[in-house]
């Protein structure tokens, strides 16, 4: 199958998935990659050395920040000029967009975010989760070319070899502008939730520590708060001791004690790192929703009744504030050399 | 302001879905309007609120929809519209935002439509982008913060590297995110009002349009694999035994 691949990036830097779509689409064949910005030589270079065959490089100023108008036309434009059976995306909110949009333009359909693919003749039939990963639905879709958008962490990422090299063809930039792009303010390094290894996150229970005694002058919704970003304070020490991301329940977050960006789950940010701490989480099935596909889950919780220990492999019933500075000690030890 | 918002029922959060012979089923749980699509409401009354205009409710399907709608009524939206008609079997996320681009259009002099960022069904989240391609409008989409003066509008967006900020001229779409503000309960006034208010309902005639076709094929659909494990609880005399005790467990996996 003749594949195409849309390598998403922020400012020149491509998010991991794009790799992972990158290795999906060895399996089907060649793979041409898409690459739409400005000043991106260097990750056209990456992209070879991930495994991609040739590139189609829009490398243009009125590209240099992702604008969905904008992108589709480029899109459509280059579609036009020369077609493909299958193009892959990565479910990142960018790639998700851009797929959408794709579909109206070239009329045909998206599949978002796959966890599997399959080949049945010349289509392939994707698994995708649906009902928050509660029920698993095989869909295909009979128009050309087929739009899949692929699922963060679920596919392998390939390995980079060094030096490999392949054709790099210029396309034009599309046009069409609709948006103006003020400005960022970046979330100040860190690694996103959805990237990450290990997820450390906290709920409710955070606030529960008698023993920290606030600041005078709060009152009691003040303490509360302050109690728990202690807490969070020390999910954080844990997490940098594995490079991973702090993450929140809905009732932390509701609770006013983290910001929404850190809420997992339903409404929130769906995860699957390697390994995931549940600390003081009771695992509300909206809770779980967001993170149930973990490698390993690990949960800390006084209440040896809590439903997070029933999809847990590991558990530990007691008190977090004891706990979580042993667990940082002990982590560093075995880890930080 | 002339505001849309879309809302879409779904089951309730806590639905223990499953499959019955080959169909998606949740028992007696109840359904409810979107989770997502609370805020979509949330964010069109917040703005009607600071630069006037009125917003109308509009959701797509059979009597289940009315319960999203009466929703948004009772929240506070000023009026709310069905789209429903028997060829309308079950629009997937791609129908949907041709049906909803109609609407709009039908509609007319929209300033903006909101949309939430995804419906808890299937959980697409490709309706928004979808139906601002289709309308030649802005699409706005994961939007946190709203801000509207004269023909323009500002908006910050929630996206993988931390907020980016955006700015269009009306009309355009709008997805929101949660971080647009706690949505509101509704209050006892608006549920009386939410239960006596007529509905209109609109069929693809009304809109003259026929029946998108579904480009999405649903092959199978089964129950996620349940996740067999049993916890294994690890203990000791005090907190430096346990948490050797967890490192060595975790690390003897070989995940990290």
């Amino acid at each position: 199958m003749n594949t195409w691949v849309y390598i998403d990036h922020f400012k020149g830097e491509a998010l991991p998935p794009s790799w992972e779509a990158v290795g999906v689409g060895k399996t089907l064949g060649k793979v041409t990659g898409l690459i739409f910005g400005s000043g991106l030589d260097s990750l056209a270079k990456t992209a070879f050395e991930y495994g991609v065959d040739e590139i189609l490089l829009a490398d243009d100023p009125v590209l240099l920040d992702y604008r969905p108008e904008v992108y589709a036309s480029t899109l459509k434009q280059t579609y036009q000029g020369r077609t493909c059976d299958v193009m892959l995306f990565p479910t990142t909110s960018r790639g998700r967009e851009l797929a959408a949009m794709a579909a109206i333009d070239l009329r045909t359909g998206v599949l978002v975010d796959a966890i599997a693919l399959e080949a049945a003749g010349d289509k392939l039939i994707v698994t995708r989760p649906v009902y928050s990963g509660k029920v698993l639905a095989k869909v295909t879709c009979s128009l050309q070319p087929q739009i899949i958008t692929l699922r963060g962490r679920v596919f392998p990422k390939p390995a980079q070899q060094a030096g490999r090299s392949g054709t790099l063809t210029k396309v034009a930039a599309g046009s069409g502008a609709l948006t103006t792009i003020e400005g960022y303010t970046t979330s100040g390094g860190g690694i996103s939730l959805s990237d990450a290894n290990v997820i450390v996150s906290g709920g409710r229970g955070l606030a529960e520590n008698p023993a920290l005694q606030p600041p005078a002058g709060m009152d009691a919704k003040q303490a509360e708060t302050w109690r728990a970003q202690q807490g969070f304070a020390m999910l954080k020490e844990l997490a940098a001791v594995f490079g991973g991301a702090v993450g929140a329940s809905r009732a932390a977050v509701d609770a006013g004690y983290v910001p929404y960006a850190m809420q997992v789950g339903q409404t929130g940010k769906l995860v699957s790192p390697n390994v995931y701490f549940a600390c003081g989480i009771s695992g509300a099935i909206q809770h779980l929703a967001g993170m149930r596909s973990s490698k390993l889950i690990v949960a800390i919780n006084k209440d040896k009744e809590a439903p997070i220990f029933k999809i847990s492999r590991f558990g530990v019933v007691g008190d977090l504030y004891q706990l979580l500075p042993a667990l940082i000690t002990a982590f560093r030890q075995r880890l930080v050399k | 302001m002339k505001l849309i918002a879309c809302v879409k029922a779904t089951p309730d959060t806590t639905a223990a879905v499953k499959i019955e012979n080959g169909k998606v089923t949740w028992g007696e749980a109840p359904m409810v309007i979107n989770p997502w699509d609370e805020f979509t409401v949330e964010a069109a009354l917040r703005l009607k609120e600071t630069n006037g205009g009125t917003v109308t409710a509009v959701s797509i399907g059979g009597e289940e929809a009315r319960i999203a709608l009466r929703h948004a009524l009772a929240m506070g939206a000023d009026d709310a519209l069905l789209i429903s008609d028997p060829a309308l079997a079950s629009p997937d996320p791609q129908a949907s935002a041709h049906l909803l681009a109609a609407v709009i259009q039908k509609v007319g002099s929209v300033d903006l439509a909101f949309f939430g960022r995804q419906a808890i069904d299937y959980d697409s989240g490709t309706t928004p982008a979808q139906a601002a391609r289709l309308l030649g409008w802005p699409a706005l989409t994961l939007v946190s913060v709203i801000k509207v003066d004269g023909v323009g509008l500002r908006v910050e967006r929630a996206i993988e590297e931390g907020r980016q900020v955006v700015t269009a001229k009306l009309p355009a779409v709008i997805s929101v995110v949660k971080d647009i503000g706690e949505a509101r309960f509704p209050s006892f006034m608006g549920i009386r009002k939410a239960s006596k208010a007529e509905i209109p309902v609109w069929s693809l005639s009304d809109l003259g349009i026929p029946a998108p076709s579904a480009v999405v094929e649903q092959l199978e659909l089964r129950d996620a694999p349940v996740r067999e494990v049993v916890c294994e609880f690890i203990t000791g005399s005090n907190p430096q035994e346990i948490a050797e005790h967890l490192a060595d467990r975790v690390l003897g996996e070989k995940l990290l």
